[in-house]
């Protein structure tokens, strides 16, 4: 067994913190052969049930092996409509690496490098191995509504049934969380662009600033469409609830990030997007939303500063987002409990007040809660702060549909395995079912829901 | 892409631009905004919806030119197109039976308020218009505002049409209405309803206004419009806009809407030679 993996390599840390081009390079074809010859093709892949849309791992693996890298991007679009999306940004020590007869021993195999190898590859051959013959068209409509990865798996996927799609979504562009949140440096837009590209190409229609809800409702949708998929995401952010909120300095993620973003305001002022200059920064939260912020401010040219309740260990983020940001010079500022954000008399941030906290006893979930120490209250010196301590689901869309079973925190509730909402004629999946959650989670959802959908419409159609 | 239809300067530096945007037309409510951007790339600015024609599937918006975008679209003709008009965004105005209203308007809130003044007088109210300008020259949209209420009274800074002075002379306006006020709205700058509800607060005459806070999304989605009104923090693009005056925080909102003040010449600085290519 050969425990190395093959590393990736990647811009400097002194260099990549300067700009805003990816981080790391991706797999020469000779690396990810090498790569993919440590697999072990196993007979029962522990990889594959570890994927939330059961990816065939082994066979793609083999196929690059074989140097067959055609043959090995056929198989992951079977099963994964957005690969060079999921290899880049998938939580894959958790999910399919994790589940890798490799991983007690560490050494797993680079799943998703090597997908995200492929997908490179393919896009380099100006090639979507996912298109398949042009179906014959089956009259029937579909709104999907939102153009995030659960919105665009669904149109993918109900296009090549032969269904007419058209997706609806409120910003200026497609691609959800993709564009506007997740930054240049992890997710380059132009892959995000390709994959909405090849979509179109198949025929999908995309309808961006129609904020559903509000241009037009989902019953009136309904009187022109056979059936509808909701994946509106969870983009409603939150804040503490502490003093000082809305001094000017202080953002949610989805501010900043977008303002950066889909905005592009990291190139400012050669866009009209208006952004601060910052000279230190706390951003609040230790998710993958944090990192993003975090590495985003420094790259502005701030001193950022990562402030998390609990210690390292039980950092939410990725572990390789960890180690990127900590490689940039991010600082941590772990067991802090924000206080208060601090303002001058012209109402900006100059602080942010926070308490030391230690971890106590373990708790029934086995995870040691942070207590605070008394007496230890101390004051950040920062100009700007962050909010990145979570999202949830927009009330647009529940508070205009009649007849929608919505939970107790907002979200659409849907079957899991169809994404079946209470409501007739109506799906849902993504973030706005689960609450944040993962990319590949949400296009699994999709992938359900429009097996559900067709599976409806074919009913109509023997009417 | 939406299309340009028109592109007038009704004012000095006051613009009517209608576009098609049909699904807003048909959608929208007075007090509604839409989200526009001028180029691809570029900023989100709201401007109000001040008028539209469902049939016919335009929208009307009235801008002040302050800045970098409102700078573009002032150079925008019939044929041209924007990338962006998302819409009708925000909450209608309460609208219903009040009695006597007094509608107030100033800058681009003389247009604003025309909307809301034509449902109140549909809905049986009496409408006084009371519009503001530094100037008579100032004053837009006239006509269209003498249909839709029982009265108009102007006001200038510099006395030439109506009463001089400012908004302030809406607390001796009210008193001198026969039957009573039952409820003012004012649309403007935040100076202009700020001060408007001051004068309207000794009287305890509710106020709402339709208020100016910077915004992004306009769906609720990124936060930047939260204000504080009655102690509770609100987005102003999905609670708001419209709030009762008397509630608002204006301290706050003021601070929050000059948080780009410098950077905004910047680019208004950068952006100037490209208006001569
Ligand atoms: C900064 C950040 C970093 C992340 N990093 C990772 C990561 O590394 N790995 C990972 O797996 N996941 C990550 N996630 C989570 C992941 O992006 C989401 O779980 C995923 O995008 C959810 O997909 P979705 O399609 O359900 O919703 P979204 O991606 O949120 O898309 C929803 C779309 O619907 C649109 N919409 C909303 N309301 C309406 C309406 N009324 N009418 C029309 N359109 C509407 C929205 O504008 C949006 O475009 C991250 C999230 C963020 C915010
Ligand atoms: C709900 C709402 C409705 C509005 N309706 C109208 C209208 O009908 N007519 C009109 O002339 N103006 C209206 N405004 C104000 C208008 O949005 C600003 O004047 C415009 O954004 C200025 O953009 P700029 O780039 O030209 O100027 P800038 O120089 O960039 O900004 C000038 C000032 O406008 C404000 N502003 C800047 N960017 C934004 C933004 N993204 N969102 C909101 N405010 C911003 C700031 O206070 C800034 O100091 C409305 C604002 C809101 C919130
Ligand atoms: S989709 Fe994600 S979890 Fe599945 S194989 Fe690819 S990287 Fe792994
Ligand atoms: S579990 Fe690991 S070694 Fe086995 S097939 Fe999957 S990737 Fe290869
Ligand atoms: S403008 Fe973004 S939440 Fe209101
Ligand atoms: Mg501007």
């Amino acid at each position: 067994m050969n425990l190395q993996r093959v590393e990736m390599s990647k811009q400097k840390p002194e260099v990549r913190r300067q700009n805003f081009d990816e981080v790391a390079f991706g797999y020469t074809p000779e690396e990810a052969m090498a790569e993919a010859s440590r697999c072990l093709d196993c007979k029962k892949p522990g990889c594959v049930g570890n994927c939330p849309v059961e990816v065939n791992i082994p066979d793609f693996i083999r196929c690059i092996k074989a140097g067959d890298f055609a043959e090995g991007i056929r198989i992951i679009r079977q099963k994964n409509c957005l690969p060079a999306v999921t290899g880049r940004v998938c939580p894959q020590e958790e999910q399919c690496e994790g589940g890798c007869v490799f991983a007690k021993r560490g050494g797993q195999i680079a799943i998703g490098r090597l997908e995200r190898f492929l997908a490179d590859w393919e896009a380099s051959q100006g090639i979507n191995t996912g298109s398949i013959k042009k179906p014959r068209p089956t009259g029937r409509k579909v709104a999907v509504i939102g153009g995030g990865p659960a919105g665009l798996t669904v149109a993918g996927d109900l296009i090549q049934l032969g269904h007419q799609v058209t997706v609806y979504e409120a910003l200026h562009k497609v691609g959800g969380v993709l564009v506007y949140g997740i930054p240049e440096f992890r997710l380059p837009k132009r892959i995000v662009r390709r994959e909405v590209d090849y979509l179109t190409s198949l025929g999908v229609e995309m309808v961006t600033s129609y904020v559903v809800g509000k241009t037009r409702t989902v019953d009136s949708l309904l009187e022109e469409y056979d059936a509808i998929f909701v994946g509106s995401g969870a983009g409603l952010p939150w804040f503490m609830e502490i003093p000082g909120n809305n001094l000017n300095g202080v953002y949610s993620a989805n501010e900043y990030l977008t303002r950066m973003n889909l905005m592009k305001g990291y190139t400012f002022p050669s866009v009209q997007t208006p952004i601060k200059q910052h000279h230190r920064v706390a951003v609040i939260g230790g998710g993958n939303v944090a990192m993003d912020c975090a590495r985003t401010a420094l790259r502005l040219g701030a001193e950022a500063h990562i402030v998390y309740r609990r210690s390292r260990q039980e950092l939410p983020a990725r572990l390789e987002e960890v180690e990127n940001a900590e490689e940039e010079g991010v600082i941590f500022d772990f067991l802090t409990l924000p206080l208060a954000c601090l303002g001058n008399e012209n109402s900006w941030v100059t602080g942010l007040s926070c308490q030391k906290m230690e971890l106590g006893e373990p708790d029934a979930s086995g995870r040691r809660s942070p207590v605070a120490i008394p007496g230890s209250e101390f004051v950040m010196p920062v100009d700007a702060i962050i909010y990145a301590i979570g999202n949830s689901p927009n009330p647009l869309i529940p508070s205009t549909t009649p007849g929608l079973a919505i939970g107790r925190k907002g979200n659409i509730e849907a079957e899991e395995a169809t994404g079946k909402t209470s409501k007739a004629r109506v799906w849902a999946g993504g973030d706005v079912v689960t609450g944040a959650a993962t990319v590949i989670l949400a296009m699994g959802a999709g992938r359900k829901a429009a097996r559900a959908i067709h599976r409806y419409l074919q009913t109509l159609e023997e009417e | 892409m939406i299309p340009v239809l028109e592109r007038t300067m009704v004012a000095p530096n006051i613009h009517n631009l209608r576009l098609q945007a049909p699904d807003v037309a048909r959608s929208a409510k007075p007090g509604q905004f839409v989200i526009l951007q001028a180029e691809e790339d570029g900023e989100r600015i709201p401007l109000t919806i001040s008028d539209w024609d469902a049939e016919k599937g335009d929208i009307t918006v009235v801008f002040m030119q302050v800045g970098a975008t409102t700078g573009k679209l002032a150079l925008l003709k019939a044929g041209d197109s924007i990338p962006t008009a998302a819409g009708p965004l925000g909450n209608p105005m309460e609208l219903g039976n009040f009695g006597t209203v007094i509608c107030v308007g100033g800058c681009y809130g003389i247009a604003s308020i025309y909307p809301i003044a034509r449902a109140l007088k549909e809905m049986n109210n009496r409408v006084i218009c009371v519009v503001e300008a530094r100037s008579s020259f100032l004053f837009y949209w006239q006509e269209k505002l003498r249909k839709t209420s029982d009265e108009m009274i102007f006001i200038t800074r510099d006395g030439s049409l109506g009463r001089r002075g400012h908004i302030n002379n809406l607390g001796s306006i009210i008193p001198s209405i026969k039957g009573g006020v039952d409820r003012v709205i004012i649309n403007g700058c935040n100076y202009v309803m700020m001060r408007g509800c001051e004068e309207t607060r000794p009287l305890g005459i509710k106020t709402i206004v339709s208020l100016n806070t910077l915004m992004i999304d306009g769906t609720g989605m990124c936060g930047v419009c939260r204000v504080t009104v009655n102690g509770s923090n609100k987005f102003a693009c999905v609670d708001g806009p419209h709030f009762d005056g008397h509630e608002v925080n204006w301290d706050e909102l003021s601070s929050r809407r000059q948080a780009y003040l410098r950077e905004e010449t910047v680019t208004l600085r950068t952006s100037a030679p490209e208006k001569e290519r």
